[in-house]
């Protein structure tokens, strides 16, 4: 009796045990509710500029307010002046080149291509005024634009090929009164609507993020923290933290997900494990462009059709260009899933002169390999597309496309590649043999934001399986779930089968000899 | 009849929990593997750690036991009786002839399963046991930061793991067929559960004739 209380008691202990080590409750994450708490609290300015009287006045123009800045933040345009924002510029050492000037103002992309000889259209995305063309006067504090970073009335607007300069119509006064840290508009401005519409570029930066759900982007979800860009993107003395591989190519002031969340934010060791090699956004970035569409392929070679004489465009069914005749056509992906590469946070450009090697051409190379301790696999973006190249020569070409009227060389206005390139590549300071031609070209955009719920992130199952998984393209290491050793798997196989088989065999030889003595044993035993 | 207490207490117990561990490893392995899909590979991976520190924590009181017992002794192969043993199974028994060794609780083991059981102890056990703790704590760090494991390939000891489980799996599957070789079918296995054995009295005069 004892003993089966006893074997009963331990019976039930045991299984008491099994099923809690089998099984675990959703824990409260502390760490998590901390910063949440921490990023609840919005700033509060402590000065309403409203009530500055140097800013009760008219201001004729921009440069005016700029004055009006300085005036009492007396050295902040010099900090200003010497960003990356301003500068379109930085001074980075690259693998196999050396120390490189290297950004926007010199590089290209398989977008737009390039600012120069562009610069009257593009500059709308310059914190200056006035960059016409490359004799923008860089140290001249009067073009700073604090306004376009700073202005929380959602007044202020850069005009259309205005070389940075506002819209006519806004209301400097107004904008200048209402001056306070950047909010997702000011950032967005830019950022968003880079490569001449929403979401073009990036494909996780884009004007839904304005007022999104959680799904979207869990960080800055009108019903979630409501973060806004520079929570993250902290700066200090105007650098910003934080820059993209589209431009940049060291591995400096990135900012990371565990400047907040740590190097170890998950309860289980086995996920905390995983970041020495895979980054967060490759599990926690599911798919971008969730909201709306963003451009995977660019074809330049088809631009240049006309229809009696005018360029036209074509949509589709969500109202996005797929063809236009200054741009050539376009394919447009919404809800992407990523593309994965390694990355060790460095990266080298297409630097214009760079003789073609191969094709596609990349724009832009994420370096990176699995045996390479620092690198992690990241998702990205790769935008796909052909651009105009010199036959001769095997460069690509800045063309000249942007002039207010016709006959400037420009290819929006004339549709001729031949002078486009001429002009372009004159000002670039490189030969143009005269024979142009369009070359595929690849380009690399990690892809850092629209953040999911941790529910919705990756499983392990999405990239630890036989077939199809996400990482199914990166190969060299030994994935377990995916990879296995094909000999020893098929030789365990066929000793498994050949164990069974001999299994069967013996059974039906003992069951075929036991019928088959049975009359002899049981002489025996009447013998006995 | 006669009946021999054979197997001791902790003996069953530590055989019976061991094969208990050792399938439900080898289920969740083989989902890490790829090969099967029942827990997910997520539960899977935990399960298998969990089983693995059990089967760990169960092979240190087994060794100590077999220590302290002496039963090690039962292990020590010998070539005696060996091709006796082999000619039995592979002809002997369907000819209906006896068993050629005789099982007893100073020897309860055949010179053919000592070979066998004592490479699954000393070669096929530590191998998974080895592979798999290097699997476990592969590229992790240590305390003081430095990364422990990282001159062997993932790959590597993940294929001698694998070929150990395969070899594990047809070892079960065999020794689960022998153990209906007794004197009945079921002999073996009870022996097993209860601890003794029962016997026919042998008369070998008889059979012989």
């Amino acid at each position: 009796m004892n003993r089966a209380i006893v074997a009963v008691i331990i019976a039930v202990i045991s299984i008491l045990v099994l099923v809690n080590l089998m099984h675990s409750d959703e824990k409260v994450n502390l760490k998590l509710e901390r910063l949440k708490q921490e990023y609840a609290l919005k700033p509060v300015p402590s000065v309403d500029h409203n009530k500055l009287p140097a800013l009760q006045r008219t201001f004729n123009s921009p440069q005016e307010v700029t004055e009006a800045c300085i005036s009492c933040h007396t050295e902040r345009h010099k900090e200003v002046m010497a960003s990356s924002h301003w500068n379109w510029s930085r001074v980075a050492y690259i693998e196999g080149r050396g120390i490189e000037y290297i950004g926007k103002a010199n590089v290209i992309n398989n977008y737009c291509i390039g600012a120069r000889t562009n610069e009257q259209a593009c500059a709308k995305c310059h914190i200056g005024f006035g960059m016409t063309n490359d004799h923008f006067d860089f140290t001249n504090a009067r073009n700073v634009d604090c306004m376009v970073c700073h202005d929380n009335s959602e007044e202020y607007l850069k005009g259309s090929a205005m070389a940075g300069y506002p819209a006519r119509s806004v209301n400097l006064t107004k904008v200048a009164q209402n001056v306070g840290s950047p909010e997702k508009m000011n950032c967005g401005a830019c950022h968003f609507y880079s490569g001449g519409g929403n979401n073009v570029k990036h494909g996780d930066l884009e004007e839904a993020l304005l007022a999104t759900e959680r799904n979207v982007d869990v960080h800055m979800a009108a019903n979630g923290m409501d973060m806004s860009c520079v929570a993250c993107h902290t700066a200090e003395n105007h650098q910003m933290l934080g820059k993209l591989y589209s431009v940049s190519s060291e591995n400096v002031d990135r900012a990371t997900c565990q400047q907040c969340h740590t190097s170890t934010p998950h309860f289980d060791d086995m996920l905390n494990r995983h970041n020495a090699r895979v980054s967060c956004q490759t599990c926690h970035i599911p798919h971008y462009a969730k909201e709306n569409p963003t451009k995977m392929a660019w074809n330049w070679s088809d631009a240049g059709k006309l229809k009696e004489g005018q360029p036209y465009h074509e949509d589709d069914s969500l109202g996005k260009h797929t063809y236009l005749s200054i741009k050539g056509s376009f394919t447009w992906e919404k809800n992407v899933e990523p593309d994965y590469v390694w990355f060790n946070g460095t990266a080298d450009h297409y630097l214009m002169g760079d003789t073609i090697s191969q094709v596609p051409v990349k724009i832009n190379t994420l370096h990176g390999w699995h045996d390479d301790p620092e690198s992690k696999i990241i998702p990205v973006k790769i935008h796909k597309g052909d651009q105009i190249y010199d036959k001769i020569n095997k460069t690509l070409i800045q063309p000249k496309l942007y002039a207010e009227q016709k006959g400037d060389s420009a290819y929006w206005k004339d549709f001729d590649w031949n002078k486009a390139a001429a002009a372009g590549m004159k000002r670039v300071g490189l030969p143009y043999s005269g024979e142009y031609g369009f070359v595929e070209t690849e380009m690399y955009w990690p892809v850092n934001h629209m953040v999911s719920p941790a529910e919705k992130a990756l499983k392990c199952a999405d990239c630890h399986t036989r077939d199809n998984g996400r990482l199914a393209q990166l190969t060299g290491f030994y994935l377990p779930g995916r990879d296995f050793n094909k000999p020893v798997d098929t030789i365990g196989t066929w000793l498994l089968r050949l164990a069974i088989v001999l299994i069967i065999a013996h059974t039906i030889a003992r069951i075929v000899s036991a019928i088959r003595n049975k009359g002899m044993k049981s002489e025996v035993i009447n013998q006995d | 009849m006669k009946r021999v207490y054979i197997y001791k207490q902790f003996e069953r117990f530590w055989h019976w929990s061991q094969a208990a561990l050792i399938i439900f490893l080898a289920v969740t392995g083989f989902e890490v593997h790829g090969s099967i899909h029942i827990f997910g590979f997520e539960k899977a991976v935990h399960f298998h750690r969990i089983a693995s520190y059990a089967l760990l924590a169960l092979i240190a009181f087994a060794i100590f036991w077999h220590i302290t017992t002496g039963e090690w002794k039962q292990y020590i192969p010998t070539t005696k009786k060996l091709k006796e043993q082999i000619f039995y199974y592979t002809s002997g028994m369907f000819k209906g002839k006896p068993h050629p060794t005789e099982k007893n609780q100073l020897s309860k083991l055949n010179p053919l399963q000592r070979i066998i059981y004592l490479s699954f102890k000393v070669v096929l056990i530590p191998l998974l046991v080895i592979t798999g703790l290097f699997y476990m704590f592969h590229k992790t760090i240590d305390e003081n930061n430095v990364v422990v494991i990282s001159n062997i390939s993932l790959e590597r000891i993940a294929t001698w793991h694998t070929l150990g489980a395969f070899l594990l799996v047809v070892f079960i599957v065999v020794h689960v067929y022998m153990t209906t070789t007794g004197e009945k079918p079921t002999s073996n296995i009870k022996a097993m559960l209860t601890g003794y054995e029962e016997f026919e009295e042998k008369n070998n005069k008889k059979e012989e004739a």
